[in-house]
């Protein structure tokens, strides 16, 4: 096998110098869209891969099989063909229950309240469970912070909790100990402590915004005045943080009303698919843009940004510019906006003439509905600014409101890990109690912890894998899941939320408020009971609480506790200092990786998998660098000396250096290098670890996040990554269809020029009766954030199939996004197409198929029957859209027990050799068509909600019956933004798109390219 | 030149390529009876089980309704098995100490589950629902068989897709009002083709043999 040949011509970026590029790009007979450099120089090497359905090495076999094996191969299994029609069903086992339990029905499934947290920070979720269970999240709409949505870490926590590499025993100094010698140990440990009020104790947590954990952290502390609690995590929100204290004196929390909002300017901000409240920011955000005829309004949003990101390609205008030149950026937008105490240089670099003064007056005209969101890695200061300008605009109380912290005790992370550190190193701690954090990899790299933990006479850590950090400690306790614990924590809005289990812990983990009952002295009091308690404390006043308790249980939110608005007075002279002057040379950024976050999903296959949204890569973190600064820092002006994509470069920062993978990333700012966080673990699981490079390797104390003075040289070895960019080409049949809200209006059916009317077909024509299944996609609210991908993942059973066989086009996703660019290689613009199968009423896959394996539903369905499919895959090579996932091997996995819980018992697992795809999740249908016909009713419209549909946050996705004139999909396919993928194949498909509109400024006549 | 072969061998190579045709086509067909035997479909095979419980006994001579134990069969896919418990709810006041309860109460009392042989089983990739057949007037005993005369219980039917089809081709041969889908000792009337075909309007029973009705 030649992997090494074939990876190059896969990943989309040859040797194309970027001189070709621009020409190519400038030039007028390059398709509009493109996916890939290649594509768009149109090498040889792309014309030889687009012609080939399946990249080159899909198809061969792994090992080099010669004449003889094949004929015994060959052999061997005709004759297991034929001896499996012949088996008998094993002998099978009932095993009904000794007391069944009230509610559970056997197959039915129960649905249950609770959260997932991501940096403390709830999201509501109801569980989906199967006799106690869970195999399914999905969004609970009675939490502000997701209405029904949810996103790609949430999904994919249900892998987190059946990963066969969590930890499953208590660890003592590298051997099994157990917890009940722990708790021994440990109390002998604070005893000792106790009379010197435990000046040597440190409790380490990451962000705590549960109100029980803080309680009990806060007896805790009363019991040892002089023992100190630190919080951390390396995706800090210290800068929000600081903002917040920079202008207004006081940490506060900041609420975004996107529903509120017309104009909106983002600094650096990937608000629609990152941070607290990112899923309820994307719904209201697109409902702001929803144009459903001439008399619709739109929003407008305006980016500055340096890496390219989500938010970013939503834009109306997209700016981009180095991550420090964006205080600048801030500065001057201020000043013209009337925050006339603000210092700095008149201009900033490289904005272009107007742009300035024309979003200022947008936003002007737009007092207390217009709105500016600073992102999390930008300075205090830049925050500050924001909350400036929102002042003037008159926006506070109206777009943007504040609250008080979501955190128990809102701190400085970075200062409270460096005080850590040297106090350990000052021996001045004796007990570290570790609380699910993981400083041995993920703490500021000069602080060294990997020297330092083990100077502290007793440390335990509580996590769910024994990662690097337990490798060091003297105790490893294996933590509960969070759908295995009690417990409670504050979404984006304060609005808090019950944590309840859905099973009991699988490995007999021990919760956070276990093992802090355990610090406490109250170990016989179970979790339940703590934050049972708690609430019932806060609601003293009730008079039933058991059911009050009971509701709140039910409903996964805690009536009442959305943080109320709080009264803010802006200091003065915000700004008014200079900025510092600033360093030159190569910038360096860092960020938490889309899918694997800061390493704590690092050994989640599903996440890993995931593409990454705008790169599509998987499996790997890269170092991304603009066309520009990839040319230049090849040292020389042949072009062949360029960066490319793939390169392997050494990295030195601050004294430090390491090996990464080059990514040249149309749109990202010049003279910039972002790296993301979250890769290189070394303890991570049979997943994780090893994957990518650590880019906190030369993450210094001083610059977390954006810092200058980055050198970079060449290895002259290459990188190969996974990316699904360039497979599945569309050669350039303008799959996305764009216009600006103007054209919009003045052609309202620019979508639709294309379109034959009554094409004829050789096909007989159907009359489609009763049901008819068919979506809908809005284009113009897709935010390409990738929850929909999991969520289909976990609903259908699919497979991870690893780096390798992505690498060669085998990845098996249901839906996957598309993502174009438009416009040339330095600033183009990005588009986002969620593609599935069309379910075409012509199906181009039925007819070739030779034993029927895939044929039409009266419904309108296109089916695979997986137990027909002998693997032919003509149905993949006639299908234009190229949605058909092939199983090359035995890619589920049907030998580790705790991955069966997990599964989907309406799917069925497929096996090797079969063809799969997208069922419009035809579980889902049959159930509610059950319910339906027993009801003796129609099916009612949104009763059927698909895996993808359910989870998403912007309600691109919509489903339902298209005979039905008033149904929510037919009146979206009624639009004049409709369109057909394809549609010159008269394929007819059934899921169709709106075509997307962009809103731009008319005074700043195109995005400038900088 | 002489001849190679013998005049012979044009017969023996007649005789043997039709008579390959025919092993083949004879083979399959025996394939075909013996995975329609009892040996195979496990039909009228009575299975062991834990407890010698006698549907005859309960359903025949006692006459149970099929839901007290079977409880989630109008609710749901499955139709359920009785916990230990609904067994206990009469056996803990009748044939208290008889020795054939004892695996019954053992659970009871030690809170471990019965665990029963399975005897009706479809494959894992058949999703089959009880509550809609019951809803659309197929009866229990029409797959289940004479289940009020089985001691020890039996399978009465293949479960073959060809067994499925036979009813989701012509559902008319098979529904019973609704009122009778839990009697045990239902006999088909002699016009049953015309009450199906009246209960199918009734019941807006559909003729579903697309793939996905039961397999996805």
């Amino acid at each position: 096998m030649e992997f090494m040949d074939s990876d190059r011509k896969n990943t989309g970026q040859p040797d194309v110098d970027n001189s070709a590029l621009r020409k190519a790009a400038s030039g007028g007979e390059t398709p509009r869209f493109w996916r890939g450099f290649d594509e768009l120089a149109d090498t040889p090497e792309f014309r030889n891969h687009k012609e080939n359905e399946f990249p080159h090495g899909a198809n061969d076999p792994d090992a080099k099989l010669d004449r003889r094996d094949l004929l015994k191969v060959m052999a061997a299994s005709a004759a297991f063909a034929g001896l499996s029609g012949c088996t008998k069903l094993p002998n099978q086992k009932i095993v009904p229950y000794v007391r069944q339990p009230e509610q559970i029905i056997p197959g039915k499934a129960l649905f249950y309240a609770t959260a997932v947290t991501l940096g403390g920070v709830a999201t509501g979720v109801l569980v989906e469970s199967h006799m106690a269970r869970p195999t399914k999240i999905e969004g609970n709409p009675d939490h502000p912070g997701s209405l029904g949505a949810t996103d790609a870490f949430s999904q994919a926590s249900i892998l987190g909790l059946y990963d066969p590499d969590r930890s499953q025993a208590e660890i003592h100094d590298g051997r099994i100990g157990s917890w009940a010698e722990f708790q021994e140990e440990l109390s002998t440990a604070l005893g000792a402590e106790k009379g010197n009020n435990g000046s040597g104790v440190r409790l380490l947590t990451p962000t705590v915004t549960s109100p029980t954990l803080g309680d009990q952290i806060n007896t805790f502390l009363k019991a040892y005045p002089s023992a100190k609690w630190v919080q951390y995590e390396s995706a800090t929100r210290d800068n929000i943080r600081e903002g917040a204290k920079l202008a207004f004196g006081e940490y506060l929390n900041t609420v975004y009303r996107m529903d509120q909002a017309d104009v909106i300017l983002t600094l650096d901000s990937d608000f629609l698919t990152s941070g607290p409240g990112c899923l309820r920011y994307a719904r209201d955000f697109a409902r702001k843009r929803r144009v459903e005829g001439p008399e619709s309004k739109m929003n407008r949003l305006y980016a500055v940004e340096c890496t390219p990101t989500n938010t970013g390609a939503m834009a109306d205008h997209r700016l981009r510019m180095r991550a420090s030149d964006i205080e600048g950026l801030a500065r001057a937008v201020a000043r013209e906006l009337g925050v006339s105490t603000v210092a700095g240089p008149v201009a900033p670099p490289n904005v272009p003439a107007g742009w300035i003064p024309a979003l200022a007056r947008d936003l002007k005209q737009h007092p207390g509905a217009s709105l500016i969101v600073a992102g999390d890695q930008q300075p205090p200061i830049v925050h500050a600014l924001a909350h400036a300008i929102n002042q003037a605009l008159g926006n506070t109380d109206k777009t943007v409101y504040f609250t008080a912290p979501l955190e128990v005790s809102p701190a400085n992370q970075w200062e409270g890990i460096s005080q850590l550190a040297a106090d350990i190193r000052a021996r001045s701690v004796t007990t570290l109690l570790i609380l699910g954090c993981n400083p041995v990899y993920d703490a500021p790299v000069d602080l060294g912890f990997k020297e330092i933990l083990p100077k502290v006479a007793f440390s335990a850590r509580l996590g769910l894998s024994e990662d690097e950090t337990s490798a060091l400690c003297h105790w490893h306790i294996p933590q509960a899941h969070e759908l295995e614990s009690w417990g409670d924590a504050r979404g984006y809005d304060g609005t808090a939320s019950v944590i309840q289990p859905l099973i009991a812990p699988l490995y007999g983990g021990k919760s956070e408020v276990d093992f802090l009952a355990v610090i406490n002295g109250q170990s016989a009091k179970p979790s339940h009971d703590f934050v049972h308690d708690y609430w019932q404390a806060q609601r003293a006043g009730v008079e039933r609480f058991d059911v009050f308790w009971e509701k709140t249980l039910r409903d996964g939110v805690v009536d009442g506790t959305a943080l109320p608005p709080k009264q803010v007075s802006l200091k003065p002279g915000i700004g008014a200092e200079p900025p510092a002057t600033e360093a030159q040379g190569l910038e360096i950024v860092f960020r938490p990786d889309h899918t694997i976050w800061d390493g704590r999903f690092s050994n989640n296959g599903w996440l890993q998998e995931l593409p990454k949204p705008l790169t599509l890569l998987t499996w790997d973190s890269v170092a991304m660098v603009s066309p520009k600064t990839a040319q230049r820092l090849g040292g020389s002006s042949r072009p062949a000396d360029y960066l490319k994509s793939e390169d392997a470069v050494e990295l030195k920062y601050k004294g430090r250096t390491i090996v990464a993978p080059v990514w040249v990333m149309p749109g990202h700012a010049d003279e910039s290098v972002t790296v993301f966080l979250g890769y290189g673990r070394r303890r991570s699981g049979r997943v994780g670890t090893g994957a990518g490079f650590d880019a906190g390797w030369i993450r210094p104390l001083a610059t977390p996040w954006i810092g200058t003075g980055l050198e970079i040289r060449k290895t002259g070895d290459r990188w190969a990554l996974a990316t699904t960019q360039t497979q599945s080409t569309m050669e350039g049949r303008e799959p996305i269809r764009i216009a600006t809200l103007d054209e919009y209006l003045k052609n309202p059916k620019f979508a639709q020029a294309e379109a034959e009317e009554n094409p004829l077909s050789l096909y007989p024509e159907v009359k489609y009766e009763g049901n008819q299944w068919g979506m809908a996609i809005d284009l113009n609210a897709c935010t390409g954030c990738g929850g929909c991908v999991v969520a289909c993942q976990a609903e259908n059973n699919i497979a991870v199939v690893g780096k390798k066989e992505v690498m060669i086009g085998r990845h098996m996703h249901w839906i996957r996004i598309d993502r174009y660019y438009e416009g040339g290689v330095d600033d183009p613009s990005t588009y986002h197409e969620p593609v599935l199968c069309m379910h075409c009423e012509n199906a181009p896959c039925e007819v070739v198929c030779p034993v029927a394996a895939t044929v039409h539903s009266p419904e309108g369905l296109n089916e695979m029957v997986y137990n027909r499919c002998v693997g032919t895959r003509y149905c993949s090579n006639n299908c234009p859209y190229k949605v058909r996932r092939f199983n090359f091997y035995l890619y589920s996995d049907w030998d580790t027990p705790s991955l069966f819980g997990m599964r989907n018992p309406n799917v069925s697992v497929r096996s090797r050799g079969v063809m799969e795809k997208c069922s419009y999740c035809v579980q889902r249908i049959n159930a509610v068509k059950i319910d339906a016909e027993r009801q003796d009713r129609p099916i009612r419209d949104g009763e059927i909600v698909t895996a993808c549909q359910q989870s998403c946050p912007s309600e691109a996705i919509v489903f339902g019956n298209i005979n039905d004139p008033d149904s929510r999909v037919s009146k979206l396919k009624a639009m004049n933004r409709n369109y057909k993928l394809l549609e010159e194949l008269n394929t007819r498909p059934r899921t169709t798109y709106l075509a997307k509109l962009r809103n731009p400024n008319p005074e700043i006549e195109k995005t400038p390219a900088v | 030149m002489a001849q190679i072969f013998h005049r012979s061998t044009n017969t023996i190579s007649r005789v043997s390529i039709y008579g390959a045709v025919i092993l083949i086509a004879v083979l399959g067909y025996a394939v075909d009876v013996v995975n329609q035997t009892s040996y195979v479909t496990e039909v009228h095979n009575a299975r062991p089980q834990p407890v010698l419980f006698s549907h005859k006994h309960h359903v025949g001579e006692l006459g149970l309704d099929c839901r007290y134990c079977h409880s989630s069969v109008e609710d749901s896919s499955s139709a359920g098995m009785p916990p230990t418990q609904t067994c206990m709810a009469c056996h803990s006041q009748i044939w208290t100490s008889a020795a054939i309860l004892e695996p019954v109460r053992a659970s009871y009392r030690d809170s471990t589950p019965i665990s029963w042989t399975r005897v009706n089983a479809v494959p894992d990739f058949v999703y089959f629902n009880h509550s809609i057949h019951v809803a659309k007037g197929v009866g229990c005993t029409t797959c289940h068989g004479p289940i009020a005369e089985m001691n020890i219980t039996w399978r009465e039917e293949s479960l073959y897709m060809r067994w499925c089809l036979e009813c989701h081709n012509a559902p008319e041969k098979y529904l019973r009002p609704r009122s009778e889908v839990f009697n045990a000792f239902y006999k088909p009337p002699s016009d049953q083709e015309a009450l199906g075909k009246r209960l199918m309007a009734e019941y807006k029973v559909q003729k579903l043999t697309t793939c996905t009705t039961c397999h996805r």
